[in-house]
This record gives C-alpha cells, sequence and structure tokens, in this order.
C-alpha cells in the first residue's frame, strides 16, 4: 500500500502555552499574527499511526501532505522528522488560507489521492483551531472511499482493514475495504517526538510544492463568516454563609 | 571545552547531547531561557570531569533528562485535548 498521510493545515499553537487568543477589533475572526503554529495534535497521531505501518513494513511509503502558506513546510518537515518519506506542500495564502476550510482541502486531498494512487488516506478527526470534524469524511465521500472515523485502532488484514472506532456509548468494531480515509482519535497511539538529529535527516527528504489550480482545485469558500465574538465574560461568584442563604440565593435566581 | 584526555566519541557524544538538550528545553514550562541558563551551567560545572566513567553516567543523565522531557511535552498536550474535547 502507498499511504498517504495529512499533516494538517497549519493550526494555532495550545494553550497550555498560554497565549492569549483574542479576536480581532472588527470581529471578522481570531488575531494569529505573532501566534505560534504547529501540527494538529490529532494529525501528529495519524502521522504516527502511518510511520508504524510502514515500520511494520505493511504499507510502501508514506507522504505528508499540508495546506497552507510558506509556514507549512515546518509542520512538513515534523512529518518528515517523524519518519515520512516525502511532502507535498500546497501553496495556499492570503485570503484564499483565511477561507480555506475542510471542503477546499477534501477536494485537493482527493485530487492528490488520484494523482499519487494512494491506497490510504490518514488524518487526525478534527482540526484544533476550527473543530470542523469534516475534512475526512468529505474526503470519502470526493472518493467514494469507505471512511473509518475517530479511530482508537488499525489493523491490516489482507487488502480490508479492521477498525475499532470510538463512538459515544462505546467501541464499534468495523471491517472496510481499501482504498479506504481514516481519521485518528487521542487514542490511537503516542506520537514520537521529532527530535533535532531526525529533523536533521529529514531536510534530506523532499518537499514538493504545488498551487491548487495545478491539482484542478477551485479553493473559493461556499461560507461567509458573518462575525466573531468572544465568550460572555465569566460573572464573579457569590459568598454565602449558610446552606439557607444559597437557598434563598438560588430561589431568587429562579433556579430552584 | 573539554580536557584533552577526554576521548573523541564522548566529546561528540556530549555536544550532541548538549544540542538536543537545548532543542528540547525551548518549550519548557518554566521558559526556555531558564531551561538554557539552568543546562549551560550544569554543563559548565561538569566540564572538569575526567573520569570516562563519570562522564558516561552524567551523559547517561542528560539522556534521561531527555526523555522525560518528551514525556513531559507529550503529556501536557495529551491531558490538554482529553480536557478539551472528552467528558469524563
Amino acid at each position: 500500500l502507498s499511504c498517504k498521510v495529512l499533516s494538517s493545515v497549519v493550526t494555532p499553537c495550545y494553550c497550555f502555552v498560554s497565549p492569549q487568543i483574542r479576536v480581532k477589533p472588527d470581529n471578522t475572526g481570531v488575531v494569529t499574527d505573532g501566534v505560534k503554529h504547529s501540527m494538529n495534535p490529532f494529525c501528529e497521531i495519524a502521522v504516527e499511526e502511518a510511520v508504524k505501518l510502514k515500520e511494520k513494513k505493511l504499507i510502501k511509503e508514506v507522504v505528508a501532505v499540508s495546506c497552507g502558506p510558506q509556514q507549512s513546510q515546518e509542520t512538513i518537515r515534523t512529518a518528515l522528522a517523524m519518519g515520512a518519506d516525502r511532502g507535498i506542500h500546497v501553496d495556499v495564502s492570503g485570503k484564499d488560507y483565511e477561507n480555506l476550510g475542510p471542503l477546499q482541502v477534501s477536494k485537493i486531498l482527493a485530487a492528490l489521492a488520484k494523482q499519487e494512487d494512494a491506497q490510504l488516506i490518514l488524518l487526525g478527526k478534527q482540526a484544533i483551531d476550527d473543530d470542523c470534524n469534516q475534512t475526512g469524511q468529505m474526503t470519502a465521500a470526493l472518493l467514494d472511499w469507505p471512511q473509518g472515523t475517530f479511530a482508537s485502532e488499525v489493523s491490516l488484514e489482507g487488502d480490508k482493514i479492521n477498525l475499532v472506532r470510538e463512538i459515544d456509548g462505546g467501541l464499534e468494531h468495523i471491517k472496510i475495504n481499501t482504498p479506504a480515509v481514516i481519521t485518528a482519535d487521542l487514542r490511537l497511539n503516542t506520537p514520537r517526538y521529532a527530535t533535532l538529529p531526525n529533523i536533521m535527516k529529514a531536510k534530506k527528504k523532499k518537499i514538493v510544492t504545488v498551487k491548487p489550480a495545478d491539482l484542478g482545485v477551485d479553493v473559493t469558500s461556499r461560507l461567509e463568516v458573518l462575525k466573531v465574538e468572544e465568550p460572555p465574560q465569566r460573572q464573579a461568584g457569590m459568598k454565602v454563609e449558610t446552606v439557607e442563604d444559597l437557598v434563598v440565593k438560588l430561589k431568587e435566581a429562579g433556579r430552584v | 571545552r573539554l580536557p584533552v584526555s577526554t576521548s573523541r566519541r564522548s566529546s561528540a557524544l556530549l555536544s550532541e547531547l548538549e544540542s538536543k538538550l537545548l532543542y528540547l528545553g525551548r518549550e519548557y514550562p518554566k521558559g526556555g531561557d531558564y531551561f538554557r541558563d539552568r543546562l549551560r551551567a550544569a554543563f559548565a560545572r561538569n566540564k572538569a570531569v575526567e573520569d570516562p566513567e563519570q562522564i558516561k553516567a552524567l551523559i547517561a543523565r542528560g539522556e534521561y533528562v531527555a526523555r522525560e522531557l518528551e514525556a513531559l511535552y507529550y503529556l501536557r498536550k495529551y491531558r490538554a485535548m482529553k480536557k478539551r474535547y472528552y467528558e469524563d
């Protein structure tokens, strides 16, 4: 199998490094200048799974793909350092990039899958910047391939794939044909850290840059963002002296 | 930087270790600068060590710190994702 892995669209850094995510003054979006961008955590898990499959000799080649501006190449380098063989950077910048959503990305992935003759597409279940959880599903639909989403276990059996999915209420075991699209959930594996020596070695691996137009994909968005607002400020709490006070206050607030 | 008696292999391992730790320390919770300063101080303190056994032990400890940092970063990320996306 030659497997393609999406190392996601470049996404903002996570809150434990505590940048203050701020809404733009004109309410059209979130401030992204100066915010550190890195690989989507769920996509890291997808890359790790692809590399694991290659290490088990079940697939031939792992190709990492990222759609975005020049900085996306760094994300691809991280994937290469984790063990991917080569990278494809789909160059989308400026306004096009701001409007890039799951539909456009899945069209790009579908076109690349046909071009590269991929048998398997592995991606994260959702991106932590938009939380859409749509790209994998849309890609499968565009290619008319089976999909295994929210995968927490993947195993290959001949030309079929056994999957365990995390669903509300428990786990679902399914078997799907290849070629297929799989989206990774948190417990699929533990992604390896891209160490400095591996990053150095990854510099020798190739990254090819293409434009969406080269793939015949139109990236104009069908959506228009009307407004982005901050969540309401958290109200200060009140302290009460006794349980009776608490009940009185709750009744006043109409909650009891 | 190192005493002349140290073997070439040790000094190669040491500079690899230092650059690996420097790279890993950039995202240290207390700050990349904090980590870098403490790292440099630690390497400077042990600069005069000549005993090959001791050097091996110090290198092993450095590798241990590197693995601990990787575990720290992984857990931090895992817990953040778990907290945000999963109701337990």
